[in-house]
């Protein structure tokens, strides 16, 4: 019950990336993460996780939103989220 | 429109009544959480809530401030908020809510109003802490992903409603039954999103103190806090006390949902458990289950400068329904350590009050912390038991005052 539709989703949701694509801090691949992640939730989800994280790590996340949890999102888009997440919320791991 | 646009679109302002307000910033949270999580945490209040620490508005996950727990009894309006999926019936669509119950391991199927579980089974109460197992996350050193949960992912309140086990009787149990499937009205916002579903073994399931609640400290319960009927599983962690339940299957199989089989695990025998979870175990790693024994200072807050007349240390301690024996306090880090007087006993399951005179004091700086035993004689430990989901942080509190 209460299930409602993809379309419906992504209609609605507009308002919601609008107000939260200023939380984050710019850099290439920004837009991708707002249109990829905010759909399901809020993008304080990647600040709230910073900065402790290693590039690894964030990988490993965005593998799980998109195999565990259903985030339709490809490969080029995956590998762009990645990158731009790397950049900007990541720790670089111990050598 | 429908409920996505009140809750999803406009978020956090429509949760919060009103347009978009200069953020205001929590009193305190703890140093230890990561630079992010208190960047983007405000103090925000929800319908009908107290201000609480907001870390994410959609899905929801709000926690109380530390004040919260200078009593053992947390008030509805300061009970803290979490949500893994950001569709939330609103009031008005659980004003058709009906739960069903049944399964294939049950002889027959039915269907029951709010009404019927009010005025058709025998009416039980329990005092229970309900907590999040990701309580404390955000405290973990390592730091790992998730929701960096501070102290407030917890409350104690007194819940009102059947026995689960007298209303799984209304169905028949078959002798086949292994585990209790649970699910709840919100969902995801994708279909490609598992819904979150999780389950009980029989032997939990069975037990007198769980029950399905529809009263928290006597009034019905909150919007978000799973109205109008949610699942209680006293000494368990909060991901059973499913919310807004609607289905409550008793099935002959474990319950594979990555509810269940991935998320919520825990090291095979790193905690101590009472209730085994056979049917979801494997020699790697158990589902969280049982709580451990921990407490909270919620007077003194870290920083505070407090007079050479000497202070009250306060706070409240609980476990996995033993019940607590002891609570120490010790003014210096964890050296020495000095009897806290208990608060009345509410009941097993519930948080104990406990508070410590310090007595007149010597100007300097002071390190106070708390530490609990309970009953089967489990104290706190003194290093943190790391596990890669950040659970059970139990380590005793090091909060810095002052004496002048």
């Amino acid at each position: 019950m209460f299930r409602n539709l993809l379309a419906a989703s992504l209609l609605c949701a507009t308002p919601a990336l609008a107000q939260e694509q200023v939380k984050l801090k710019p850099g290439p691949g920004l837009d991708a993460v707002t249109t990829s992640c905010a759909v399901c939730h809020t993008l304080d989800y990647i600040r709230m996780n910073s900065v402790f994280l290693t590039p690894d790590a964030w990988k490993a996340e965005v593998t799980k939103m998109r195999e565990a949890l259903g985030a339709p999102i490809d490969d080029d888009t995956a590998n762009t989220i990645v990158k731009y997440l790397s950049a900007t919320y990541a720790v670089q791991p111990k050598s | 429109m429908n409920r996505r646009e009140l809750i999803v679109g406009a978020g956090a302002a429509a949760l919060a009544g009103g347009p978009a307000r200069a953020a205001e910033k929590p009193h305190w949270m703890s140093p230890l959480l990561p630079d992010g999580t208190r960047e983007a945490a405000v103090l925000e209040a929800l319908p009908g809530k107290q201000k609480l620490i907001r870390l994410s508005d959609r899905p929801p996950n709000y926690e109380a401030p530390i004040e919260a727990f200078r009593t053992a009894v947390t008030p509805n309006e300061q009970f803290f908020v979490r949500y893994h999926l950001s569709e939330i019936p609103p009031m008005a669509d659980l004003g058709k809510w009906s739960l069903s119950v049944g399964g294939e391991a049950a002889e027959r199927q039915i269907v029951l109003s709010l009404d019927d579980l009010r005025k058709n089974f025998q009416q039980m109460e329990v005092a229970a802490v309900c907590q999040c197992s990701g309580n404390r996350r955000g405290l973990s050193s390592p730091h790992v992903a998730g929701v960096e949960w501070g102290y407030g992912a917890m409350g104690s309140a007194t819940w009102r409603g059947p026995r689960l086990k007298d209303v799984l009787a209304k169905v028949g149990v078959k002798a086949g039954a292994v585990e209790v499937w649970l699910d709840g009205a919100d969902g995801p916002a994708l279909p490609t999103t598992p819904d979150f579903l999780k389950s009980l073994p029989m032997d939990k399931a069975m037990a007198d103190e769980v029950i399905i609640a529809t009263m928290m400290n006597g009034k019905p319960l909150p919007h978000l806090n799973g109205y109008p009927a949610r699942i209680v599983v006293p000494g368990w962690t909060a991901t059973y006390w499913m919310k807004h339940v609607t289905s409550i299957q008793l099935s002959t199989r474990p319950l594979d949902s990555f509810w269940m089989q991935k998320a919520y695990r825990v090291p095979a025998g790193m905690f101590p458990v009472d209730h085994p979870f056979p049917t979801q175990d494997n020699q790697t790693v158990w589902p969280i289950t049982d709580m451990v024994v921990n407490s909270v200072v919620a007077d003194p807050i870290a920083g505070t400068r407090l007079p050479a007349a000497g202070f009250t240390v306060q706070g409240v301690a609980w476990d996995r329904g033993h019940g607590i024996k002891q609570v120490e306090v010790s003014l210096d880090g964890g050296k020495t350590w000095q009897q806290a007087s208990l608060g009345k006993d509410l009941g097993r399951f519930a948080f104990r009050a406990f508070s410590f005179q310090t007595g007149k004091l010597p100007a300097g700086n002071y390190v106070v912390s708390s530490r609990a035993t309970n009953n089967a004689g489990e104290t706190q430990v003194d290093k943190l038991k790391f596990n890669p989901a950040g659970y059970h942080n139990n380590v005793p509190q090091q909060i810095a005052v002052t004496v002048a």
